[in-house]
């Protein structure tokens, strides 16, 4: 079992969301960024999608009431384990009594803690997903509070983290950016050949703010005003997280992990599934700018990182064992 | 570089159909015109039901007038998804089996109904009048979907059309009968809208814990029954 002794109103049991309950309205929910939480468990040999804690509020301490393995990945939140400073993206075993402790980080939005185990949060429509909006999911659809035990699943039998803990070094992480401005790769969408080239130019050609209206079901973002040369009016349709949508107003909302299932705003596309944890880590007043690739490109980057992935699993086998 | 905008004819001179990529998993197939047609649905519905059946397609959910086809990218790829829907489309299929009909046994106006009262002083007529209004017609459910549960109306009576709020109220509860726009529904759980609230219905719309979460299904009718009206 795990004690919280402190978390904010926005840490929650993430795994890596549902799919195929579009028809009663419930979208995928999951972790902000699926790719540190999925780090997060490979370095604890768990299953990839195995339910952590999903961090957004700051100090997030956890008391371990018997020894256990985590992982601490995502945003750079300072973490220790009782006085002893952990590096980032580490996995480390905790004995009883201990405590972790992840402060504000600097850069980055949510951080992950991954248990050997995982989470052992009831499964509700296929996942443990908390989906806030809808009040399901994790525990009773709530963020985890002071005071709550969570209690973790069986941990998969093999080898143990060694003493010093293991962890991954930036350069091992899959599509990371280096220096340099954030660039979300998108494939446009039905209403893009509505926004006219100078428009479209405009959305191209800029840089993007992150606004202070962030949350798990959409990122606002400013800069200047986007006008469709051939506006229209669209019913209710079926929109997925990455989707941009350029509202009335001109500027940008990107529907993220909460998104809802319909929506009527006209979409400029779809910002592909490996660079959305990078608008999602993106804090407010941080830039970022869209570049269209084809649908073809997009499903190779995807493979790239799966193959990442892959390689490093692998990698930690062979450290483990 | 965009990969959409091609238009298909459907058999005997029906509704063409635009269909558009909707990210890396899932495209949009819009015939949808001007303003939303109950026997353009029948043919979404049908469309829906024929892709659900291939192996490689994840999830149909149909919209008003449009419907959303997730596929499996490692097993198809995306214009050989069109094609399919494409074809799908000019067999003109329709489904004409009515769903069931529910009743939502509904208080309209007071303190769970606040904007009814505004809605009648629009109309020049009583808040009971209004209500009769929007509880005479039996509805039409086209979609399920925004949030769970939720259900998009068709059949609203165009006198009671009240275009959305310019901003969300922050919390309508569950169970709120609001209309937005042309449409009219209910809410399935307490969120933001920006619809107007005309009144409360006890009829719970999603359950996360029932087998069905979700109590209506495209197909399906909705009646509003006058319980009281209020103020």
């Amino acid at each position: 079992m795990i004690e919280v002794l402190q978390s904010g109103p926005l840490n929650t049991v993430q795994d890596l969301g549902r799919s195929g309950r579009l028809r009663w309205g419930v979208g995928r929910s999951g972790a902000m960024d699926p790719l540190a939480l999925r780090l997060a468990n490979l370095l604890l040999g768990n299953r990839s999608g195995e339910a952590g804690l999903e961090a957004a509020i700051f100090p997030l301490r956890l008391r371990f009431d018997a020894e256990c393995a985590f992982a601490v990945t995502g945003a750079a939140a300072p973490a220790r384990l009782d006085d002893t400073p952990l590096p980032p993206d580490w996995a480390a075993l905790a004995r009883p009594g201990q405590v972790l402790t992840l402060e504000a980080p600097r850069r980055g939005v949510f951080a992950y803690v991954a248990f050997a185990g995982g989470l052992d949060a009831p499964i509700v429509m296929g996942a443990r997903a908390t989906d806030l909006k809808g009040g399901f999911g994790g525990w009773d659809g709530k963020p985890v509070v002071a005071g709550q035990r969570l209690a973790l699943g069986p941990a998969t039998p093999g080898p143990p983290i060694p003493d010093h803990g293991v962890g991954l070094s930036p350069s091992a992480i899959p599509g990371r950016h280096g220096a340099g401005p954030t660039v979300l790769r998108f494939i446009a969408a039905a209403e893009w050949d509505d926004l006219g080239d100078e428009a479209a130019g405009v959305f191209l050609g800029s840089a993007w703010t992150v606004t202070r209206e962030i949350n798990r079901s959409g990122y606002r973002l400013s800069g200047p005003e986007i006008r469709f040369e051939r506006p229209r009016e669209l019913l209710s349709h079926g929109i997925v997280p990455g989707v941009i949508q350029i509202p009335l107003g001109g500027q940008p909302i990107v529907q993220m992990a909460e998104a809802n299932t319909c929506g009527g705003y006209p979409k400029a596309g779809v910002i592909i599934d490996v660079d959305l944890p990078l608008l999602a880590q993106s804090r407010p007043g941080q830039e970022v700018r869209f570049q269209p690739i084809s649908w073809d490109e997009a499903l190779a980057a995807r493979h790239d990182v799966e193959g990442q992935l892959r390689r490093l699993a692998a990698d930690l086998e062979l450290m483990r064992g | 570089m965009t990969q959409h905008a091609d238009e298909d004819g459907g058999r005997g001179g029906a509704s063409q159909m635009k269909v558009s990529l909707l990210g890396q998993d899932a495209i949009l197939c819009d015939p949808s015109g001007a303003q939303f047609d109950d026997l353009l649905q029948r043919r979404i519905w049908a469309l829906s039901r024929s892709l659900d059946i291939l192996p490689w397609v994840v999830e149909t959910a149909p919209g008003m007038n449009n419907l959303m086809v997730v596929f499996d990218a490692e097993q198809i790829a995306a214009g050989a998804v069109m094609d399919a829907a494409r074809a799908a489309w000019a067999s003109g299929e329709s489904l004409t089996e009515p769903g069931r009909l529910i009743r939502a046994p509904t208080v309209y106006g007071g303190d769970g109904g606040e904007d009814l009262a505004e809605l009648a002083a629009r109309l020049a007529v009583s808040p009971a009048e209004v209500a009769q209004r929007h509880a005479a017609p039996t509805y039409s459910v086209a979609a399920v979907g925004a949030m769970p549960g939720f259900v998009y109306l068709s059949g609203l009576v165009p006198e009671l059309a009240w275009p959305r709020l310019a901003s969300p109220r922050p919390r309508a509860v569950a169970g709120s009968v609001i209309i937005g726009g042309a449409q009219t529904g209910i809410m399935p759980i307490t969120a933001p809208t920006g619809w107007h609230i005309i009144g409360a219905t006890s009829l719970r719309l999603f359950d996360a814990a029932a087998a069905e979460p979700a109590l209506l299904r495209p197909g399906d009718r909705v009646r509003f029954e006058i319980v009281e009206v209020r103020g």
